[in-house]
């Protein structure tokens, strides 16, 4: 039996979870010098409820455990809340968050899977993770029909800026022509990329609408309200017919007051000063938290 | 036997292979009959995934599949398939050491009347920069076979460049390669040919014609252009001292770039270069070998101005 978590958590201990992940983020990118703060912490609590609401199977002694859900981070750039998220599962030492981005570590700037177990494939170079996720989707549902037993989930997390990506709408036509039950697209909408807001520079427009257009069923929520993320992951888990989508609000830079919505956050990280003010705002954040029933 | 493509031997390896228990896909994108992976579909419908005009979401797919522990080949023409999805190919397929097969067919300008556009001349100098990934370029239809073969059995990435023209044999059904691997079809002492894929038989036809005129021509095979077969390449550099290479691509980074990047390293040596000096055009493939100086002729005109220096 797969050494993973079976029983909802409650959404304070979540809460904790993901201001721990933040905390170590804010860690890692002062001690690297460099990295993309905005974007990781969009995607915290996207991550923490994957990874710790029994959702996503996994099994936290083997990282390639067959029949795990398989987690294709397309937005490599967050690479420091997967790590965040790894602490917790045990597959990344607490010593290990300040090598980032350094000679030797195995916490590369983008997700490396020849460094460290738990990462699935390579990524960070746009466009590519929902490809991807189709293909193993497809190789999962044919190891059922040949074998029996169940079938793993693939999840896909894209940012809203690398929906602009062409390729993206390719995969997304070829997963509803296929109606892969078992693969989910989950956009991080925190509406900002390098050049600017995502609105400004390219629109998606009606991201769920072009989404339900290309086939996909699709659910819209707060990307920060880790009870809705849950009950959607558990919507789509249990999902038949075709795929599915969620689109997640979110806000760049989420927890840290002065990164919030700034696209100059988008690849800088803090300075010691500043990673300060973070963590003490963080730390202020998670007595509010423990102090609530 | 009558000339066979290359690209003839890809289809019926595949399911070769299946037959022999390997667990084997291929993704396509809409030319399936084409590059004949089609024929695999044919056998079994679930080892074949065409994801219609779209060759980025064909590597995408491919990783994936090869992720659920599968051997993966890819399709499309060699214009399209190498290009089109390169980032793919580099930042997943390469990166990530995936058992992903690039395998397009229709490279070099015999594709012919179609033109520009689908004559793949830049593929192999895209290919080989990519670390992890290797290069195989087979001369005849059993060369191809064995490359296929090899592919299958070889972990991580390999490209294998394969063609629509029908080329003479050159080897028989015993050929099987290898990586690295040059074969000396032809000895000789006056000066070296190194050739790939086509250019082998243009360049037995040339050694006939110089042989006539009394120059001895060692004609070599470069099958696997990375990485190169030093040894057997240097032996020969060193007992001709010239060297002229001849591929159906651009003379720009391709396999004659990979045996000036050697020789200029271990053992300098006067080189000339037959190949692909731009774009081509439409026409039909034997024209255009003529028009650009890569048959026989051509291999000859080289050969000579290359012992004139």
């Amino acid at each position: 039996m797969p050494a993973t978590i079976t029983e909802r958590p409650s959404t304070k201990e979540l809460m904790l979870r993901s201001n721990e992940m933040r905390h170590d983020i804010i860690t890692m990118l002062e001690a690297a010098g460099s990295g993309h703060p905005g974007g990781s912490l969009s995607a915290t609590d996207i991550l923490c409820a994957l990874w710790f609401s029994g959702v996503m199977a996994y099994d936290a002694s083997d990282p390639k455990w067959p029949m795990r859900d398989r987690l294709i981070l397309s937005k490599g750039h967050a690479a420091p809340a997967l790590y965040a998220a790894f602490k917790q599962v045990g597959w990344v030492a607490e010593e290990e968050l300040p090598t980032l981005r350094h000679l030797g570590s195995r916490l590369a700037g983008h997700p490396d899977s020849r460094l460290i177990p738990g990462v699935e494939v390579c990524s960070g170079s746009l466009g590519q993770g929902l490809a991807i996720s189709i293909g193993i989707a497809i190789g999962l549902k044919i190891d059922q029909e040949r074998h029996g037993g169940g079938l793993p989930h693939v999840w896909c997390i894209v940012g809203d800026g690398e929906m602009q990506e062409g390729s993206n709408w390719e995969s997304l036509m070829f997963g509803a022509h296929r109606k892969l039950e078992n693969v989910t697209l989950i956009v991080d909408l925190n509406d900002l990329q390098i050049d600017g807001h995502v609105s400004e520079v390219n629109s998606l427009g009606d991201i769920d609408a072009k989404l339900g257009a290309f086939g996909w069923d699709v659910r819209h929520i707060d990307g920060h309200d880790l009870d809705a993320l849950v009950d959607a992951f558990s919507w789509a888990r249990g999902h038949t017919g075709g795929p599915s989508a969620i689109v997640c609000d979110t806000v760049k830079g989420k927890g840290v007051s002065f990164m919030e919505d700034a696209v100059n956050w988008h690849g800088v990280a803090p300075k010691k000063d500043e990673a300060e003010r973070a963590l003490a705002e963080l730390d202020a954040a998670r007595k509010t938290i423990e102090s609530e029933a | 036997m009558a000339d066979r493509a290359t690209r003839a031997a890809f289809g019926p390896t595949l399911i070769e292979l299946v037959k022999e228990g390997m667990d084997i896909m291929a993704v396509d994108a809409d030319l399936a009959g084409s590059t004949t992976t089609g024929q695999l579909g044919a056998y079994d419908p679930s080892r074949l995934v065409d994801v219609g005009i779209a060759e980025q979401d064909m590597v995408g797919i491919a990783a994936g599949l090869a992720l659920t522990g599968r051997v993966v080949f890819t399709g499309s023409f060699a214009a399209f398939g190498t290009g089109r999805c390169l980032d793919q190919i580099r930042n997943t397929v390469c990166d990530t050491n995936l058992n992903v097969k690039i395998c397009p067919t229709h490279s070099g300008v015999t594709v012919g009347e179609d033109g520009a556009t689908h004559q793949a001349l830049e593929d192999i100098a895209l290919m080989r920069t990519l670390p992890n990934m290797r290069v195989l370029v087979p001369a005849d239809y059993y060369a191809a076979a064995a490359a296929v073969r090899l592919a299958a059995k070889t972990d991580g990435p390999l490209y294998v460049r394969m063609g629509r023209f029908p080329v003479p044999e050159v080897y028989d059904e015993t050929f099987t390669g290898g990586l690295p691997f040059a074969s000396v079809v032809r000895e000789g002492t006056d000066l070296t040919i190194l050739a790939c894929g086509l250019e082998v038989s243009m360049a037995m036809k040339a050694a006939d014609s110089l042989a006539a005129q009394g120059i001895s021509a060692e004609i070599i095979d470069v099958f696997s252009v990375k990485p190169l077969d030093e040894d057997v390449i240097l032996a020969s550099a060193a007992k001709t001292g010239r060297v002229l290479t001849c591929e159906e691509h651009s003379v720009l980074g391709g396999m004659g770039s990979a045996v000036a990047e050697l020789l200029a390293e271990k053992l300098p040596t006067p080189m000339e270069f037959v190949g692909m000096r731009g774009f081509g055009t439409s026409a039909p493939g034997d024209v255009l070998l003529k028009h650009y100086g890569l048959d026989e002729v051509g291999v000859e005109a080289a050969a000579k101005a290359l012992l004139a220096r």
